[in-house]
């Protein structure tokens, strides 16, 4: 088995230079574990640690409106609570990028992951988001340049998934 | 515990002598209605919609306009929807953001039923435990003066409760289209539509 930590959430950063990220606002997440940390370690990008993720998506807009671009990490069980905010998005046409981790679809231990996890798909495209997926390393790249440009390009919302294949299912008997 | 200070009068008090470099947040409902009364400007942005998200906006704001001053001015339904982003805030501590609660312990804009200040929850509290540096209550019109002074030299994080009457105005609507709001505010920061 490879021990090796992923590389992909490094060319997710990566990514996020590229584009300009200033902001990023989080939930702590075990699979956002490693950019998160990135990003707080990053003198130009403002980490903000949110108390839920709606936050998120209000403090994305308030960014846009100063001029700045921001992201916001979740786990899939945070969409849940994104909802009434991401009108938001909509009524104002405001870009959102954002990636999740998902939960409830993989090896998943913990049934109570599942009913969130199963719909954050169908939900995110109600919220007329644009909604991407990588399952393999290979995939998070490319697919973070093409939701920059979707989301600040289109002024749009843009949900990236991130597999729980590829971030690998979480160990509960240490 | 209600309070006896106009909400029309307050907002024209907070706003009277404005510069270019306030940017101000209304939360939906009333306090927009305040806003739009007070006089329109590019500079504000209106909210019709996105109750708990006045104060996060104001952040977001905040940190991408170090040099430019926000106040996030809202009602205590608002604010209690998204109370988690006065801890969120506490942390980020930008120096050039102020919170200011236009309480008046009932949702007006749906009929006046009781909120959770009326009852006793003390939002400036709150907003002290969460690491504000300054907070304000704002009973009476020497408070709400001092809180108008303070407002062009913002020098660090501030929260206001100001204590205003039931009185239910009668509404005055500014643009609704969410897009224009966003375009003129950015078009007044020297931003591209």
């Amino acid at each position: 088995m490879n021990v090796s930590p992923p590389v992909w959430p490094d060319r997710l950063f990566d990514a996020f230079k590229r584009a300009g990220i200033r902001q990023v606002g989080y939930v702590p997440d075990a699979g956002h574990a490693r950019l998160i940390e990135r990003c707080r370690a990053d003198a130009d990008i403002r980490a903000v640690a949110l108390t839920t993720e709606e936050e998120g998506v209000a403090l994305a807009a308030g960014a846009w409106l100063g001029g700045e671009r921001a992201a916001l990490l979740m786990q899939s069980s945070g969409v849940g609570n994104c909802i009434n905010m991401l009108s938001l998005m909509r009524s104002c046409r405001f870009p959102l990028l954002t990636f999740i981790t998902m939960r409830g679809e993989w090896e998943e231990f913990n049934p109570w992951q599942v009913p969130m996890g199963s719909i954050v798909e169908p939900v995110m495209k109600l919220c007329e988001a644009e909604v991407l997926r990588a399952t393999t390393p290979d995939e998070v790249a490319p697919l973070a340049e093409r939701a920059v440009q979707q989301a600040f390009g289109e002024e749009r919302v843009v949900a990236v998934l991130l597999s729980q294949q590829l971030i690998g299912k979480k160990v509960w008997v240490k | 515990m209600t309070g006896t200070l106009d909400r029309r009068a307050a907002m024209a008090t907070l706003m009277q002598g404005r510069d270019d470099d306030l940017l101000v947040v209304p939360g939906l409902g009333s306090t927009t209605w305040d806003l739009a009364a007070a006089g329109d400007n590019d500079r504000n942005f209106y909210l019709w919609g996105a109750m708990g998200g006045a104060a996060m906006i104001g952040l977001g704001l905040a940190l991408a306009q170090p040099k430019k001053r926000v106040a996030v001015i809202t009602g205590d339904g608002e604010m209690l929807m998204g109370m988690g982003a006065l801890a969120t805030i506490g942390l980020q501590r930008p120096a050039n953001l102020a919170v200011i609660v236009f309480d008046n312990g009932v949702y007006g804009e749906t009929g006046g039923q009781p909120s959770h200040t009326g009852a006793g929850v003390d939002l400036v509290a709150v907003a002290r435990c969460c690491g504000f540096s300054t907070c304000l209550e704002v009973a009476d019109l020497a408070d709400l003066a001092d809180l108008a002074a303070r407002l062009p030299r913002l020098n660090g994080l501030l929260f206001a409760r100001v204590a205003i009457g039931p009185e239910e105005p009668p509404r005055v609507l500014p643009e609704r289209d969410g897009a224009v709001l966003k375009r003129r505010f950015r078009a007044a920061l020297g931003l591209a539509p």
